[in-house]
């Protein structure tokens, strides 16, 4: 090996990628709902389609992840520490999986046309219920709290890696190559 | 860097985003209108009615078909525009959020209808019966619900704060006598429904057009005489279409005005002048009205932004905050429990009709 152990150029690319899209998509969420201005259109006109992309992405990052799980975590973490990091994860792909599925869903159930882009739209998901649209609209609301919390925590556990502990966690995820520090880490 | 000032570091950049995403929220911005506040004013105004609409709360269903005659082709390519039929659920409405407010010829009509498009796609439109809207801004139409609100010593709106909106808001008062000279009609079935607001036709070759739109009449104009006529039944607007339904059918033609370089499209308190050309663009049909409480209607939001490709929202600040107001208006009544509407039908009225 010729560098620091790291994910995968792929796996970094989807990171980075879906990490932008992600934190976009809780801000266009946040904002749009706050506000009566001409922005109220233009961010749910990009909401729909971000989250169908993030849908779209997430699978294929299940896949590769599947295939290029990555090194494994520090041997100095405690055993919570351990759980923090794994249950945090598992959190993460389940809500970026469940936030679109709830998105389109609700759209489904209301009913509005599940537009992207243009003429080209989605077919419904769910049958026409407006108690189901009631229940998951709110699902849609507390879950992007939820990830909103759980992507906080995630960056600041990311943070303690990179500039308390060092100890290769946060270097792993880094968008570019990184040399090791010491020759031990090549061997 | 120590371990001390790394983990300040960590606390405030989490800090710092958690932050920035509140501000992106509003929570630190308490005069910013979102669709919670415009909600609020307008439930303050009407009452609390849960599972019903929080505002055109008194509603009628009904259903019939448009025929484009394929005049509006050259102007959208929207494909409801080529010429051919397409299914039709409308909505008759008084404005206000009160449900149960009975019928009257001052009361502000609308008519909002859900085309459904061949290819799956749906344009929604929610028109009213006055010819030019009277706020401009969402913020206008915020303010005249808090200034209207009834004072809580005397039980009655103020009048000096509404003398001090109007005053602060000349284009109201201008709007205001626009709709107080309009002759009023005898019902909804001679009446011109507008879409006051401005929006986009967009051809298939990328031309763009602003315009508005008109349900007008195919029912000859009858000037309203429920002065003369003394007290009327409580839903003597509506009980008119039921009945002339199971008769026959209603129409309007859909008419398209394109404005003119220098016509304003961000101020729906202005009309466009009367020479601009307009183009019929084929008729409306409605044959069914169905009480709104398992009517095809009840679950639709007329959101004036569900467009077809073809058809795009113009610069108009009050697009956005319908769809906004609405969408959160919908949202409160889909989880709630509902009383029934004011307006019942027999089952199928009109259905029997061939």
């Amino acid at each position: 090996m010729n560098g620091a152990p790291q994910f995968t150029a792929v796996t970094r690319l989807l990171h980075w990628l879906m990490a932008a899209m992600v934190l976009t998509m809780l801000f266009i969420g946040v904002g749009m709902v706050s506000t009566v201005s001409g922005r109220y259109h233009a961010l749910v006109s990009i909401h729909r389609p971000l989250g169908i992309a993030i849908f779209v992405l997430v699978l294929i990052r299940l896949v590769n992840r599947w295939l290029h799980p990555g090194p494994p975590l520090p041997a100095h973490l405690n055993s919570l520490e351990r759980f923090a990091a794994k249950a945090s994860q598992v959190v993460l792909y389940a809500l970026m999986i469940a936030m679109p599925l709830v998105g389109w869903g609700m759209l489904s159930a209301a009913p509005y046309p599940i537009v992207l882009a243009g003429s080209v739209h989605l077919p419904p998901i769910l049958p026409h219920s407006a108690a189901l649209y009631a229940i998951l609209r709110r699902a849609h609301t507390v879950l992007a709290y939820a990830f909103f919390a759980t992507f906080l925590a995630h960056f600041g556990a990311a943070l303690v890696h990179g500039l308390i502990y060092r100890d290769g966690v946060f270097t792993s995820m880094m968008p570019w190559k990184v040399r090791p520090r010491d020759s031990s880490s090549s061997a | 860097m120590s371990y001390r000032s790394g983990f300040l570091v960590v606390v405030a950049l989490t800090a710092g985003v958690a932050a920035a995403f509140g501000y992106t929220g509003g929570w630190f911005s308490p005069h910013r209108l979102g669709p919670q506040r415009m909600i609020a004013a307008l439930e303050a105004a009407g009452g609390v009615h849960p599972g019903f609409r929080r505002n055109h709360a008194k509603g009628l269903c009904v259903t019939g078909y448009f025929d484009s005659n394929g005049a509006g082709a050259r102007l959208s390519k929207a494909v409801v525009f080529a010429s051919g039929r397409v299914p039709v659920v409308g909505r008759l409405a008084l404005a206000g959020g009160q449900p149960f407010q009975p019928d009257a010829a001052r009361t502000t009509r609308s008519f909002a209808l859900r085309f459904t498009l061949p290819d799956g796609e749906e344009w929604r439109t929610g028109m009213n019966a006055i010819p030019v809207f009277p706020f401009r801004t969402p913020r206008a139409f915020y303010e005249q619900l808090v200034a209207s609100r009834p004072d809580p010593a005397t039980g009655k709106p103020a009048p000096r704060r509404m003398a001090e909106f109007l005053g602060a808001h000349p284009e109201t008062a201008r709007a205001l006598k626009v709709l107080g000279d309009q002759p009023v009609s005898s019902g909804f079935a001679d009446s011109t429904f507008n879409s006051l607001d401005a929006f986009r036709f967009v051809a298939a070759t990328g031309a763009s057009v602003p315009v508005r739109w008109a349900l007008v009449p195919i029912q000859a104009f009858s000037a309203d005489e429920s002065a003369a006529a003394g007290s009327r039944a409580p839903n003597y607007l509506f009980d008119a279409v039921v009945t002339t339904l199971q008769h026959q059918p209603l129409q309007w033609h859909l008419v398209v005005t394109i404005a003119q370089p220098g016509d304003p499209t961000n101020d729906a308190t202005q009309a466009w002048p009367a020479d601009r050309e307009q183009v019929d663009i084929g008729t409306l049909t409605i044959d069914h009205a169905q009480g709104e409480d398992g009517g095809a209607c009840r679950d639709i939001n007329f959101d004036p932004l569900v467009l077809p490709s073809g058809i795009e929202p113009s610069d108009d600040p009050l697009l956005s905050a319908r769809s906004a107001a609405y969408a959160r208006s919908f949202t409160l009544r889909a989880g709630e429990t509902k009383a029934p509407s004011a307006v019942q039908t027999a089952p199928a009225a009109g259905g029997d009709r061939p």
